[in-house]
């Protein structure tokens, strides 16, 4: 179990948990970040933050200290099934 | 009989404005919800052989109200606080995201709503999209496929619309609370205000008192709501800003405080189990975001991402710097042509200085802004639309967010290079107030154009000569702007409370690619312009009048001053006379009540090395900052038209002395003054605007006291700091 943050990029996670304040965690939630859900981290900003993630067919932005909050367990390399 | 009310909802970037223009037509009008700038469209469409009212909300997530948008977006699919409640809600959903769109659904509907799917992008989702008939059964309400570009569906979207007004509203899902939330739920539910419940927002029948599966239970739905959105306001960063009756607080606080073991996550769990159960099978096969990532691939590469994003900034500030300068200068000189020519046909007097400098003088100050505003606009709408001003955002949010700015920020702050008055308006394209305000508050600390005649004056004037010392100041004077526009940012974001960061996830969603529609681009472009000449254009008007009678009345010199109408007169050439006429106009403006402003700020600006005279140009110069340069043309009895690079202007800076015989304006009163017109909020088209976008005085009236002290401070510690180093 890791954070979403520590996924290297082009791999995908699948959701685990979701933590962080209430306000925080059940926007990620209802933005369809669940447990069970891929993820995948498609790259790093040139900066260093934020990550652009995939998930449910859309692509996101999310920066590092906010998918700290989200534990995953790292899948095999690929695409988001 | 009343208008059946439609409300168009959905997600961001799902195509809800190009689908609304396609409803609505040329019916669509645009204002503001009352409180803060969230652009309300509404538009009508026929409905059978009726006209209903249709309603474009804010593009939002889920029905959980965190910020203002949202609660807009809640209050109108419910129809509270005065707005109507709807008869069909029409979601747009993205035919290649179908998932995140329903969730949004599977809420309206548990709040008794009658809703319509709109498949929207299908031609993008090609064999992505899924079968709309199998997602209608799935959903239980019709769903259409439409394109809007083409107009192909919207007929069948309309007649959907028709049929479901007279349908029964019902929900798909209905989640079984477990036994605490269901009694958090009961506890909750008689301190609904009354015209929230059922009966009250609908003519419909009161609820059975034991409904059957698949009829909706709002009232329970509301109370769900409201313990979900309302959360103690123990830390002043926490809690919610929404605005329910106390009542209903105190009792969704003394429920959760009852039932400690409370777990509001599981609905929204609940939500998305179902959907993953059944939502995937419709699927035939994950969306084709090929192209999207090819242009991504060079669009966000850390070498040419920057390269691409250079050259796209550097044409949005050339066209804002540049290519708007001969639409300016054209209306600029139509306005004093046209001032001139009604001065030649009124002859002089009091009516005609009112109309020809107060009025059309004033016109000319909205208008200037025109040009730049109407490209803004239509980079912004372009950039949006195509779905590369979200990649901005994802690429600058490392700079931006070290001062707590928003990522979308950036162009905002860019484009003040430039003008305020447009950058402020670009604030819209980020969604939460708080975001929008902070840059507001320190886009005028940009170096916008106005201020460049000033500094080129007193660079010229006081300091050197020397081209190369002239640009190497110029430079540090743009780096200056930067700095203390983002320390002030960083500043303001820990210690004003409204402007705190809270404690929202930064999610921004970066659409496909898409090709913008023209028409819709233009159409907003001039929506937003027309907005600025009503509302905010009104207000600078009236502050150029009210400036222009500030310096010029009175009137007539005191009594046993010179009479320089009868020495104008008596003039022997045409040059005694033309100096005599500017000395009279430096005496009028001397002794206007502008002028007797100016000498009473002496006392407050002369720590800072100015005199009354400087004084007096600083009052001209909120009407605009250039202003000061000929105010003080006309103190300096060289003329109101001086421009910055006038040598008499310059010369009778350098030669004015002080009682004690030394030189007035010494380089370090020049570097003083440059400092003083960076930080002070010297512009009332700034404050109009500022105005405009927060619909309330609170904030200009901040933001000119945090600049005006910033700028005396600063410019204080500069001058004596520099008199104590030795410099004079």
């Amino acid at each position: 179990m890791t954070s979403l943050a520590e996924i290297p990029r082009g791999r995908s996670a699948i959701v685990r948990e979701v933590a962080g304040p209430r306000a925080f965690r059940r926007r990620l939630l209802e933005m369809g970040l669940v447990p069970g859900t891929p993820v995948r981290v498609v790259t790093v900003a040139p900066l260093g933050d934020p990550l652009r993630i995939e998930v449910r067919g859309g692509e996101w932005s999310i920066r590092r200290a906010e998918a700290a909050q989200i534990t995953v367990e790292a899948a095999k390399p690929g695409r988001v099934p | 009989m009343t208008r059946p009310q439609i409300i168009l909802a959905g997600n961001p970037n799902v195509g809800k404005t190009t689908l609304f223009n396609a409803l609505t037509g040329l019916s669509a009008k645009v204002s503001n919800y009352p409180g803060i700038t969230v652009e309300r469209r509404r538009g009508t469409m026929a409905l059978g052989s009726v006209t209903a009212d249709v309603h474009d909300i804010p593009g939002t997530y889920s029905l959980h109200a965190r910020s203002a948008e949202e609660e807009i977006a809640f209050d109108a699919i419910v129809g509270h606080r005065g707005a109507p409640v709807p008869d069909v809600v029409v979601l747009c959903v993205d035919a290649t995201q179908v998932a995140r769109p329903a969730y949004l659904l599977l809420q309206c509907q548990a709040l008794g709503v009658r809703c319509v799917v709109a498949l929207t992008m299908v031609d993008e989702a090609k064999g992505a999209t899924p079968d709309p008939r199998a997602l209608g059964e799935l959903l239980d309400c019709e769903v259409v496929g439409v394109t809007a570009r083409t107009r192909a569906g919207i007929a069948d979207l309309v007649a959907a619309i028709d049929r479901a007004r007279s349908r029964d509203r019902r929900a798909i899902w209905r989640w079984s609370p477990e036994a605490p939330l269901r009694e958090a739920i009961e506890a909750v539910r008689p301190a609904l205000p009354q015209a929230w419940t059922t009966p009250a927002r609908d003519a419909a029948p009161d609820p059975a008192p034991d409904p059957a599966p698949g009829d909706p239970d709002p009232d329970a739905a509301l109370a769900l709501w409201a313990l979900t959105c309302i959360e103690p306001r123990t830390d002043p960063h926490d809690g919610d800003e929404l605005d329910v009756p106390d009542a209903l607080r105190e009792a969704v606080l003394a429920a959760a405080s009852a039932h400690p073991e409370l777990d509001l996550d599981r609905p929204i769990l609940a939500r998305w189990a179902w959907l993953d159960r059944e939502i995937p099978r419709l699927l035939r096969r994950a969306p084709d975001r090929s192209r999207t990532e090819r242009i991504d691939r060079i669009l966000l590469h850390r070498v040419w991402g920057f390269g691409v994003f250079l050259v796209v900034m550097a044409v949005l500030f050339m066209s804002l710097f540049a290519w708007s300068s001969p639409a300016i200068d054209a209306i600029d000189h139509g306005f004093k042509a046209l001032g001139g020519a009604l001065r030649d046909a009124l002859g002089d007097g009091v009516l005609t200085d009112f109309l020809v400098d107060g009025v059309i003088g004033g016109v000319g100050t909205v208008l200037v802004f025109l040009p730049q505003i109407l490209l803004l606009f239509l980079f912004l709408g372009f950039l949006e639309d195509c779905g590369y001003l979200a990649r901005i955002a994802y690429l600058m949010d490392r700079i931006m967010r070290s001062m707590n700015l928003h990522g979308r920020a950036f162009v905002p702050m860019l484009s003040g290079f430039a003008c305020a008055i447009p950058a402020i308006m670009a604030t819209r394209t980020m969604e939460r107030r708080r975001d929008r305000i902070l840059t507001m508050m320190v886009i005028p600390l940009m170096t916008c154009s106005a201020r460049l005649p000033v500094y080129t004056l007193v660079i010229g004037a006081l300091i050197s000569g020397s081209p190369v010392v002239g640009g190497l100041l110029m430079v540090g004077m743009y780096l200056f702007s930067v700095l203390s526009s983002l320390a002030a940012a960083w500043l303001l974001s820990r210690t004003v409370r409204p402007l705190r960061a809270n404690r929202l996830p930064f999610l921004i969603e970066l659409p496909p690619y898409r090709w913008p529609r023209m028409p819709d681009v233009l159409r907003m472009m001039w929506i937003k312009s027309s907005m600025f000449l009503r509302e905010a254009g009104t207000v600078i008007l009236a502050c150029s009048i009210a400036l222009w009678a500030l310096l010029a009345f009175p009137r007539e010199l005191p009594a046993g001053a010179r009479d320089y109408r009868a020495l104008i007169a008596a003039a022997p050439d045409a040059d005694t006379r033309q100096a005599l006429e500017n000395r009279h106009k430096a005496e009028l403006l001397a002794h206007s009540y502008g002028g007797r402003l100016g000498h009473a700020l002496e006392p407050a600006i002369s720590p800072l090395g100015f005199d009354w005279k400087i004084g007096v140009g600083i009052v001209g110069a909120f009407a605009a900052r250039e202003v000061f340069v000929s105010t003080l043309g006309i103190v300096y009895s060289v003329g109101g038209d001086a421009d910055e690079t006038s040598e008499p202007l310059r010369k009778a800076l350098r030669d004015e002395r002080r009682p004690d015989g030394k030189p007035a304006y010494t380089p370090l009163v020049g570097l003083t003054l440059m400092i003083f017109f960076a930080l002070a909020c010297q512009c009332m088209s700034t404050l109009a605007v500022v105005r405009r976008e927060t619909r309330t005085w609170r904030w200009p009236a901040f933001l000119f006291g945090y600049m005006t002290t910033l700028a005396w401070i600063v410019a204080f510690l500069v001058y004596q700091g520099g008199r104590l180093l030795g410099f004079s």
